[in-house]
């Protein structure tokens, strides 16, 4: 329903109305306050990780030689986050298209691109893992480090872990999504709204990595 | 939802944009710029980003306002927490560089 009011004059309408306050189908209204709670708590790891790095007097490890990379003979600064971070923004653009082939009921195309979605976070994940497994083989421990200051380790796999942990969360939903909308499920109750639901948890999670390659990675 | 079945033109170009910003915040690091323009250069950045994420690729911008109030406002109210969080740690930075060094 549209009461025809746009602007501040909707919104105040919207607020006073006695039963719902938000005009957009219920399973996007849930996926917003949902993401406004996760944005809480990622709000506050980074407020904390941000704490802990003002505070600390030992030297904080330099996050652009610690996950540098020698290719093909090049020494190259921070050349994997780089790479993660191209990785995410390109699964973000095929899942926006993913959305409007939904909405235009091209049932393949739409699938096609949140398999292709779900592909790109895998292999974000796989490049997590590697860094994990390359830290951690430097000895860098949730209590410790050889490169300075103890709270990097903590701050790394705390902040990277509950990102990573949404990313699975996410390449799994996806991939039971485009199932469903491969197999025509959506099409006999003629409502592709949950595409552009499922979009908006994976655009989040890209929005989250911006906060974390800034914060983290580049401080 | 009208806005979602429209063209694609528009994702590409957020598309390409965002590949843009990323690069420059990567040469940002590439090129060792210090200091306060480090700074402005990586927080206008990430914003900017994150800006054209929620407004295109999570239609916001063609939300109701309602709605763009709830998702805008409250994190707001984290920048309050982030100010205080770092008086506080410049504070506890004080307090150890003074007594436990």
């Amino acid at each position: 329903m549209d009461t025809g009011y746009q602007g501040w004059r909707g919104a105040a309408h919207d607020l006073a109305g006695d039963r719902e306050v938000f005009r957009v189908p219920w399973g996007k209204a849930m996926m917003w306050i949902f993401l406004l709670s996760d944005t809480f708590i990622f709000g506050s790891f980074l407020t904390g990780y941000m704490s802990v790095r003002i505070a600390t007097t030992t030297g904080w490890p330099n996050p652009s030689e610690v996950f540098a990379l020698t290719l093909g003979g090049v020494h190259l600064p921070l050349i994997l986050i780089a790479i993660m971070t191209f990785v995410l923004i390109s699964s973000s653009g095929t899942m926006a298209m993913a959305v409007n082939f939904g909405y235009r009921r091209d049932r393949r195309r739409c699938a096609q691109l949140m398999f292709a979605t779900a592909a790109c976070g895998a292999i974000f994940v796989s490049m997590q893992a590697f860094e994990w497994s390359k830290l951690i083989a430097e000895g860098v421990r949730p209590w410790g480090n050889p490169m300075g200051a103890a709270q990097f380790g903590a701050s790394f796999f705390m902040i990277t872990g509950f990102h990573g942990l949404h990313v699975s969360a996410g390449v799994i939903y996806l991939l039971i999504v485009a199932r469903r909308v491969l197999s025509g499920y959506y099409e006999k109750a003629g409502d592709y709204s949950i595409v552009e639901i499922a979009g908006l948890y994976w655009h989040f999670v890209d929005l989250v990595w911006v906060f974390i390659f800034a914060l983290f990675y580049l401080w | 939802m009208d806005h979602a079945a429209g063209g694609l033109g528009i994702y590409f170009k957020v598309w390409g944009l965002l590949f843009l910003l990323s690069a420059l915040s990567y040469l940002v690091d590439f090129f060792h710029v210090q200091s306060y323009l480090r700074w402005t250069l990586i927080l206008s950045l990430m914003m900017a980003k994150a800006g054209l994420i929620v407004a295109v690729f999570m239609h916001l911008r063609w939300e109701r306002l309602a709605l763009i109030c709830l998702v805008v406002i409250p994190p707001a109210a984290l920048l309050v927490l982030a100010g205080m969080m770092v008086a506080e740690s410049d504070y506890v930075f004080l307090t150890r560089s003074l007594y436990f060094r």
